[in-house]
């Protein structure tokens, strides 16, 4: 039973010092190794491939990137790059080779990625030019395709990639007619091809059919091809197919097909009636029929899904022809019970009802939504209520009856407990039908899901501009605040439903999380004052609580937070309310009792929260006598060591908030003579310089950025070396993220010492406006004493590439603030330059040891002037790979793997 | 089958049943709640508890003024705490034929039963049980013993009196069957009675009934019961727990098709989840030290203390309380340690593995090698001298009224930086703070209950699906002050009988079938006859011989040769004289066949009448009638034996005779 160990609590993704890091902020190496000899594996003229495998592409890739590099000739290679729009020669000379191996089915392609971006390519080329000219130049292309029509033992990846391949090629008229000639299409596409065949069987290879007709089908000629091949029928069959990547693609194929059948907007004034529709168009759409009326549920879903994507993309006029007609169908399945496929159902209603095609008044759709609405179970009808409420012009009694339908759970709620539904008289009339009763009281199971799901929509509802007015803010806090009080055991409902709804939603994590959410975004509005009193209670109750979970209490602590800010501020004055700050009184002992908690979530919930207060009250009277009466601030101080990361980081963040705000308490005793904040410098500069974890540093980082920018008091003393430490600490961190903070606190200490307001954007500003204060030389002098561009210069040539995509801002920010400066002589040619510039250099080849030493300001902006941080800008800017995203080096790739290019195996040994 | 019910506190039971022939006491559970009425018992002179005033009735009359103090507000039996014992007078006691424990908190009545019932069974229980338990009773006698008081106060028992004074002295139940407590002595003698067993052992009880005790997984070496004849299963459920704790975990398949399943000892504090209160426990625990005060937590020697202090093994590192002492004050403080370690086989499966590491299986090992925490057998001795604050103190006893906790209370009440955290859910803790009124030192009740909760039992019931539920009747309501939670009682089908104190209980459930065995010369000599598809019937002729409840049909004994009589005989004289037997006969007569035998046979004008429990065939000519029943057959005729016999030929040809 030790305490936390019966619950597993999910660890923060990004555990560690920055080398598990959540996806999107990993560090990505800078392409910035320069220079001839430059390699990225940064051993020159040696390649990393391991012994006993064969080798691959990457020696080719990596001569290429040796070849490109920072400044103009990154310029061309980026031109030769993956977004090349005709073929070049090299491809060209390499494609038959390839078309060779595709069609060998001894040499099997292990990476069917590479068959991806290679028709990602072929659609770049086809899309910019001709494709008949790009068949006619490359005849291997052809010849490949004529080659899958053999029988042989072909992988169904490279037959799928044939289908799309020759799907993408006849997507242009031409190209299609020239492989019509030669019968290629009815071949592939047809019952000769692989649909009669044993590959037929693979998924791959039907979904390549499928992909292949959907390209391939944007012109009239395709239209008649595909009526006179059968493939609709195919079409047709496969959207029951096993594979529902298949099925799915089958649907989306038949709604392209009837859009490219039926008239355009622009071609003419369309026949609306549906007898004239071309035969295709009439097949589908009787196909679509037949399946309403049919009687499995799988079947009904289809035509549901194939008409919700149709009105979803398509907004001509004969969309509302098409729903005219179907319409009574659609409506006939509500007669059903139970209404089949009812998910699918509200998906196309809401469809139809968002389309701008149809003019819905015209149409009956309110009529057969409002029918809808009263057959669906309340799960099921929640959805679409939402969606109703989303819409724009929409009847008002339609409006009406679908908030009713969100509301119901909770009046049953309301009911079981046996309280007044509120004044507002919006939940008046919905004392909470029999259905939703029944739904609620069965299962835990199904009162949970609804309850959740309910609430979760009407916070979605709360902050749009068309929610419904007037909105039944009494009545939805009363119901929030009695979920709540279930969930935690306080309610004492007297009638058996209650006390039934009690029994199941007792200790449930999941309400309890929802109606946390929901609660607090009520914030937002107003209550009665009994009520709001009501909704604090039970908020202190589960802040109380030993049974909240970590996640509960952290939901309490933010829906806290949020009540706390909404209540009404007294006149003239931003401090709490009188009875905030009473509830504030109630609160802090149990912060403390939480800050105390042995569960380590609990603990960082409770720093969080106590930073969000400090942050928005620390300047309030009120707020700081509560807090500086309470253990709160002690307790804070304490949590800088505690074991957890996470929690230490918190504690550094909010020591750094008390600490702005002058509520860290002075220790008692005399022989404390230096005072709290002098030693909370010390401790964080401590934990800075020893803490094994990247998280308390990097918030260290952002306490003294956001201390230096506010001339905290200890800063404020020696600024200076404040910043000369920090940054010295800083440059040494193993963390890029503490590193890249370092340059954000350089920038502001850079912005301070030059005197100009910050600016959001450093590039942005322009050198006109860029005059320094003062002689320059003085003003760069702090700079170089605390040694900030030996810091920034270093940074330049980082591992990671966001440090140097930073401090190449920084540089050029520098850069342009002294451009219009010209007091200071150019000393290009001293020896000093030259010697900085050589340390450079060999920082950019990766030996960091050597230190610059002192700079003088003339010496540094020579340096700066010589960089190209335009180039390396741009170059940063890049992906990591784009130096080797060239359709050649794809090619080569393919090649390379099954082992036809064997000249380069000695490289790699 | 009878369940006698001799106590009325759920957690605390002491039941006896009646099965077949023996008379099993189930748990002998002592009430200690009693000692609340008490002042406490300092082990220090209290110039603040002798200088109590005394109380006086109404009118001024001041005769009980030595007997009973008045301290804010509440009235104290100033006199030796006294226990309720069980029932004694509902059934005699001195024939209980065994007793069978469930676990040590269940066994502190045990003295009294076996010392001064004129019991002479054998009490039953497992190792770890006894062994704690004894550490229990040992404390608890020492605990009274060292601090000897001269007075002892009886007048207020008296029905009259007890009348008049306030609650909850007026309240109070049984008062004059209240005992001072019992001996070393007695308590020796008691432990010498007992008899160890582990689990799934099966242990016959005079051939009647067997019974086995099963994992319980509430402390260690607690166990259920399961009580069973050849045809009948009794379960007895006490003091159960199914969260993971150091003991074994709870055998629950074993419960499974009883007939009765007594369930007793569920949570006390069925609204409080353990693991909640650990935490709340060390948050105020850290608080306070943290502010420089001292926590006290008055607890038992034995039991959650494990838990607690592996929990603040954990903690106490991250909590930066490292430096804190924590203190277990307790006679038996080393021995309870010391036992826990060695109780490898009654551990949860992970404490078992640590032995063969080899490790401790509890932490409190490392603590204690660590100085961390540290275990003296009183305050007098090392103790005063190691003492230091801040610091957490363990002792006991959990109602505050005699024990260490006692001085602690007096030397640390008077400072709200101090705290005392209840753990224990055994006393009401506004009950037990009530002599020390008035209290400056903080207050915590983060009560660790880790027996089966409603929810808990009711999956347990749905699984095991006894036929029938028996309780205390505490179980079958909401608790009364939180009587909308219908959550909180025991729901189950058919409902559970309740039971209360000095209540006996017919349980509704009747034996049917007895086991006998035959003897194989007697069954090889048998000759059954199928007279359904998987039966077969047989005669037999045999002795039934009944010793020790079993039951044995033995060959009956060949007739002892005369003596002095002729030499040789018959062989007619051989065979023994006994009647010659009637073939038995089975089956049914099929009226509508039988009256087409008659015509066949030529009876005519047979007419059939039906009647409740069959038909009666009147053959009017011959003026007879044959009344056919379910399990009798009769000819009624007029002296015509010829007639008779051909119709009860005719008769039997439908029916099977073996």
């Amino acid at each position: 039973m030790p305490a936390g160990s019966s619950g597993t609590y999910h660890r923060r993704l990004c555990e560690g010092d920055g080398s598990v890091l959540p996806v999107g902020r990993r560090p990505v190496s800078a392409p910035l190794r320069v220079g001839p000899q430059g390699s990225r594996s940064g051993l020159p003229g040696t390649l990393r491939v391991s012994r006993g495998r064969r080798p691959c592409a990457r020696p080719r890739r990596t001569r290429q990137v040796a070849r490109s590099g920072v400044g103009p000739a990154a310029a061309e290679g980026r031109a030769a790059g993956i977004s090349s729009l005709t073929m070049d020669p090299e491809c060209s000379q390499l494609l038959p080779a390839l078309c060779a191996v595709l069609a060998d089915p001894r040499q099997p392609m292990a990476d069917d990625t590479c068959l991806e971006k290679l028709l990602d390519w072929f659609k770049t080329i086809t899309e910019a030019g001709s494709s008949l000219l790009l068949l006619q130049g490359n005849p291997c292309l052809v010849e490949l395709l004529c080659h899958m029509l053999k029988p042989q033992d072909l992988s169904s990846r490279v037959l799928a990639f044939s289908l799309r391949l020759t799907g993408v090629l006849a997507a242009q008229e031409d190209c299609f007619q020239y492989l019509q000639q030669g019968e290629l299409l009815p071949k592939l596409f047809g019952e000769a091809g692989p649909l009669g065949g044993a590959a037929w069987t693979s998924p791959t290879v039907r979904s390549g059919w499928i992909q292949g007709l959907r390209s391939l089908a944007q012109h009239p000629s395709a239209l008649h091809f595909l009526a006179d091949c059968g493939a609709v029928d195919t079409i047709f069959s496969l959207q029951e197919d096993s594979s529902l990547f298949v099925a799915s693609a089958a649907g989306q194929l038949l709604v392209h097909i009837l859009g490219l059948s039926m008239p355009g907007p622009a071609g003419g004034p369309p026949s609306l009636q549906a007898g004239d529709w071309p035969a295709c168009a009439q097949k589908i759409v009787g196909h679509i029929e037949e399946s309403l009326r049919a009687t499995a549920t799988p079947q009904i879903t289809q035509a549901l899904n194939v008409l919700t994507t149709t009105f979803g993309h398509c907004h001509d006029p004969w969309t509302q022809v098409l729903w005219v007609r179907l319409s009574p169908l659609v409506a006939g399945l509500l007669e059903k019970d139970p209404v089949p496929a009812a998910h699918s159902l509200v998906d196309l209603l809401l469809s139809v009802a968002r389309s701008p095609g149809l003019s819905s008044s015209s149409c009956g759709l309110w009529e057969t939504l409002a029918q809808t609405l009263s057959h669906l179970s309340p799960t099921q009808a929640g959805p679409l209520a939402l969606g109703i409420l989303k819409l724009q012009d929409c009847p008002q009694a339609l409006r009406a009856q679908a908030f009713a339908v969100l509301l119901q759970p909770l009046a049953c709620v309301l009911k079981a407990t046996a309280q007044d539904p509120g004044p507002s008289g919006v939940l008046d009339g919905i004392v909470g039908d029999s259905m939703t009763a029944d739904m609620l009281l069965p299962s835990k199971a199904a009162c949970v899901g609804l309850l959740c799901r309910t609430l979760a929509h009407l916070e979605l509802l709360l902050p749009l501009p068309q929610r419904p007015c007037p909105w039944p803010q009494a009545p939805l806090l009363g119901a929030a605040v009695t979920l709540l009080q279930l969930c935690g055991g306080s309610a004492r409902p007297t009638s058996d439903a209650g006390r039934h709804l009690c029994a199941l939603l007792l200790g449930c994590v999941r309400v309890q999380r929802a109606a946390l959410d929901f609660l607090g975004t009520l914030s937002e509005g107003t209550g009665p004052r009994e009520l709001v009193t009501q909704v604090f209670a039970v908020l202190l109750e589960y802040l109380r609580s030993p049974d909240s979970s970590p996640t509960v209490l952290k939901k309490a602590f933010q829906a806290t937070f949020r009540w706390l800010l909404s209540s009404p501020k007294t006149p003239g004055c931003w401090d709490l309310d009188p009875h905030a700050l009473l509830f504030l009184r109630d609160l802090l002992p149990v912060l403390q009792k939480r800050l105390c908690s042995p569960c380590w979530e609990v603990r960082d919930s409770g720093l969080e929260f106590l930073t969000q207060m400090t942050r928005h009250w620390g300047g309030q009277a009120g707020f700081r006598h509560a807090l500086l009466a309470s253990e709160v601030p002690k307790l804070t101080e304490q949590l800088l060591r505690d074991p957890e990361s996470y929690v230490r980081a918190s504690a550094v963040t909010a020591m750094g908030q008390l600490s702005s705000q002058g509520l860290c308490v002075p220790p008692a005793g005399p022989e404390h003579p230096g005072g709290q904040q002098k030693s909370l410098l010390a401790e964080l500069l401590h934990i800075l310089s020893t803490d094994s974890e990247g998280f308390p540093r990097r918030a260290v980082m952002q306490v003294f950025t956001q201390w230096l920018r506010d001339s905290h008091a200890d800063v404020a003393g020696d600024t200076e070396q404040f910043v000369a430490g920090v940054l010295q600490v800083a440059s040494q961190d193993l963390d890029w993220e503490v590193r890249a903070q370092g340059l954000e606190l350089a920038l502001v200490f850079l912005e301070q010492t030059l005197g100009q307001p910050r600016s959001h954007c450093p590039c942005a500003v322009t050198p006109a406006v860029a005059a320094p204060v003062g002689p320059l030389a003085q003003a760069l002098q702090p700079l170089c004493r605390v040694r900030l561009f030996e810091f920034a210069f270093r940074a330049l040539f980082d591992c990671d590439r966001p440090v140097a995509q930073k401090s190449c801002d920084l540089l050029l920010f520098l850069r342009a603030k002294t451009a219009s400066s010209g007091s200071l002589q150019e000393s290009r040619s001293s020896p000093h330059v030259a010697s900085v510039e050589a340390a450079l250099q060999r920082w950019q080849a990766g030996d960091q040891a050597q230190p610059l030493g002192d700079l003088e300001p003339e010496v540094v902006l020579a340096v700066l002037r010589s960089l190209d941080l335009e180039g390396l800008q741009g170059a940063l800017a890049e992906s990591s790979d784009h130096v080797e995203k060239s359709p050649q080096s794809l090619l080569q790739d393919m090649l390379a793997t099954v082992g036809v290019l064997g000249g380069n195996e000695a490289d790699c040994y | 089958m009878k369940l006698y019910c001799l106590s009325g506190h759920p957690t605390l039971p002491c039941n006896v049943l009646k099965f077949k022939s023996t008379t099993i006491m189930l748990d002998c559970g002592l009430d200690m709640t009693s000692t609340l009425n008490f002042l406490p018992l300092p082990l220090v002179q209290s110039p603040r508890l002798s200088n109590l005033p005394g109380w006086s009735l109404k009118d001024g009359n001041a005769f009980l003024d030595k007997e009973l103090k008045e301290c804010s507000g509440h009235v104290f039996v100033d006199s030796v705490p006294e226990f309720c014992l069980p029932e004694t007078e509902l059934i005699d006691l001195s024939t209980v034929d065994v007793i069978l424990i469930s676990n040590y908190h269940c066994m502190m009545a045990l003295p009294y039963i076996t010392e001064h019932t004129g019991f002479s069974g054998t009490v039953y229980a497992t190792e770890p049980t006894v062994q704690i338990g004894r550490l229990l009773m040992e404390e608890l006698v020492n605990f009274i013993e060292r601090v000897p008081k001269a007075q002892s106060a009886s007048l207020w028992k008296n029905k009259d009196i007890q009348r008049l004074l306030p609650s909850p002295l007026k309240d109070a139940v049984e008062v004059s069957t209240w005992r001072r407590c019992y001996t070393m002595q007695e308590v020796n003698s008691a432990l010498s009675k007992i008899q160890l067993v582990g689990y799934s052992q099966k242990i016959e009880l005079f051939g009647a009934v067997q019974v086995t005790p099963l994992s319980s997984g509430y402390a260690l070496g607690s166990s259920n019961w399961i009580i069973q004849s050849h045809y009948e299963k009794v379960s007895y459920v006490s003091g159960s727990s199914l969260l993971t704790t150091h003991p074994q975990p709870m055998d629950q398949a074993s419960l499974k098709n009883s007939d009765v399943l007594i369930l007793t000892g569920l949570t006390q504090i069925p609204t409080a989840n353990p693991d909640g209160m650990v935490g709340e426990f060390c948050s105020n625990l850290a608080l306070t030290v943290r502010n420089g005060g001292n926590v006290l937590v008055p607890c038992y020697p034995s039991g959650v203390i494990y838990d607690l202090l592996e929990c603040l093994y954990q903690y106490i590192d991250s909590a930066g309380l490292s430096n804190i002492p924590f203190y277990f004050i307790s006679p038996v403080a080393n021995s309870s340690l010391e036992f826990s370690q060695i109780f490898a086989e009654w551990l949860c499966h992970n404490k078992q593995t640590k032995v063969y590491l080899p490790e401790p299986p509890f932490p409190h090992a490392e603590l204690i090698q660590t100085n961390k925490l540290k275990h003296y057998p009183s305050l007098h001795g090392d103790f005063s001298s190691d003492f230091r604050q801040p610091c957490v103190v363990f002792t006991g006893h959990p109602s505050l009224r005699f024990g260490d906790v006692v001085h602690f209370m007096e030397l640390w009440g008077k400072s709200s930086l101090n705290t005392v955290i209840f753990t224990e859910p055994d006393f009401s803790y506004l009950e037990a703070l009530a002599p020390y009124q008035p209290l400056a030192m903080k207050c915590i009740y983060c009560p660790i209950d880790t027996r089966l909760n409603f929810i808990q039992v009711s999956k347990l019931l749905k699984e095991v699906q006894p036929l029938h539920v028996v309780c205390p009747e505490q179980y079958t309501q909401p608790p009364p002050a939180q009587s909308h939670r219908m959550d909180l009682m025991i729901d189950c089908q058919p409902p559970a009988m309740s039971y209360r104190r000095a209540e006996v209980l017919a349980l509704p459930f009747k034996r049917r079938y007895e086991k006998i065995e035959i003897m194989p010369e007697l069954a090889d000599a048998l000759v059954p006859m199928e007279i359904k598809p998987g039966i077969s019937l047989a005669t037999v002729s045999a002795v039934l011989h009944t010793k020790d409840n079993k039951h044995v049909l033995q060959p009956p004994p060949r007739p002892a040769q005369p003596t002095g009589g002729k030499k040789r005989k018959r062989a007619s004289e051989d065979i023994p004289d006994c009647k010659v037997l009637k073939p038995l006969l089975s089956g049914s007569i099929p009226v509508e066949q039988f009256v087409q035998t008659l015509e066949k046979h030529g009876f005519s004008d047979i007419k059939v009448e039906d009647t409740a429990k069959g038909h009666i065939v009147l053959l009017q000519e011959a003026e007879t009638l044959i009344q056919i029943e379910e399990d009798s057959t009769h000819i009624i005729c007029d002296n015509d034996e010829m007639l008779r016999v051909r119709l009860r030929d005719l008769v039997l040809k439908f029916l099977q005779k073996f």
